[in-house]
């Protein structure tokens, strides 16, 4: 039931992007491009999640099992250090230089394009690497 | 300026309240967090008692363009990179969003929906780097 929920959860993530634009780098990088042709969508976005996300999360922090009995884990490290920073920092960059954050890109292999298996082979890289040097 | 012309609200919107949704599912049934490069970066590791429903939620996200093309195709995806510029980009979200513990998914839209002041802190941090490297691309270098 638990790989269930997990699976659905992971499916119904994926749609959002996909019906939101997310999936479509060109929408990201108009969102990021203030002094351009600005495109505010991607705000939505957000701003649709966090409606339900902080309904959700106020529910989830009265509690300290889930409803399949997990343990409630919620994150605890409050620290904002160079490691927020800097990792924030390089992520956005990457971000922008190609439009994809690693959601997106995922929801995005099983298109027709191969540009997302190149970005994926390349982000998954950074993260082993991430891994090695912590 | 804002291009009126690519605004595209309800479908931002409405797909924002799926992602919430699905925030909303893991959290309050699995009691877990959907941040995607947390769950990818887990996967990498050796396989644990996480693994399993880590990997069931990469799956549904990576099916979910085979279940959206049962209701209508699939919307275009402009691509402009190349692939030197997709590695690069690639390599840089890899290793910073393993080091800053979240990426748009585990900070933007989980933690902010916990008010979480650290992530907050990481969605401004990435947004501005966001806008200042599509403004150097694009204006600056263009």
């Amino acid at each position: 039931m638990r790989l269930l929920t997990a699976f659905v959860a992971g499916l119904i993530f994926g749609l959002g992007l996909i019906i939101s634009g997310m999936t479509n780098p060109a929408k990201v990088i108009g969102f990021l491009d203030i002094f351009g042709q600005w495109d505010p969508s991607l705000g939505l976005v957000m701003g649709g999640a966090i409606l339900i996300g902080v309904f959700a999360f106020g529910v989830a922090k009265t509690r300290k099992t889930s409803l399949l009995g997990n343990t409630m884990q919620l994150p605890t490290s409050k620290d904002i250090d160079k490691k927020l920073l800097g990792g924030s920092l390089l992520f956005g960059i990457g971000w922008g230089l190609a439009g994809y954050c690693p959601g997106p890109a995922i929801a995005s292999l099983l298109s027709d394009a191969t540009q997302p298996l190149i970005f994926t082979a390349a982000m998954l890289g950074g993260m082993w690497i991430s891994s090695k040097f912590s | 300026m804002i291009a009126w012309a690519n605004f595209t609200p309800v479908t931002a919107f409405t797909g924002g309240l799926l992602i919430g949704l699905a925030a909303a599912i893991l959290i309050l049934f699995n009691g877990r967090i959907a941040g995607v490069s947390g769950i990818l970066g887990r996967l990498l590791q050796s396989w644990g008692k996480e693994s399993p429903w880590s990997l069931m939620f990469v799956l549904g996200l990576f099916l979910a363009p085979w279940f959206y093309i049962l209701a209508a195709p699939l919307p275009e995806a402009q691509i402009e990179a190349g692939h030197a510029r997709l590695i690069i980009a690639g390599l840089l979200v890899g290793i910073g969003t393993r080091l800053a513990s979240g990426c748009t998914s585990g900070h933007g839209v989980c933690g902010l929906s916990r008010l979480s002041v650290r992530s907050l802190t990481a969605t401004i941090t990435f947004m501005l780097a966001g806008m200042a490297t599509v403004s150097i691309v694009h204006h600056l270098l263009a």
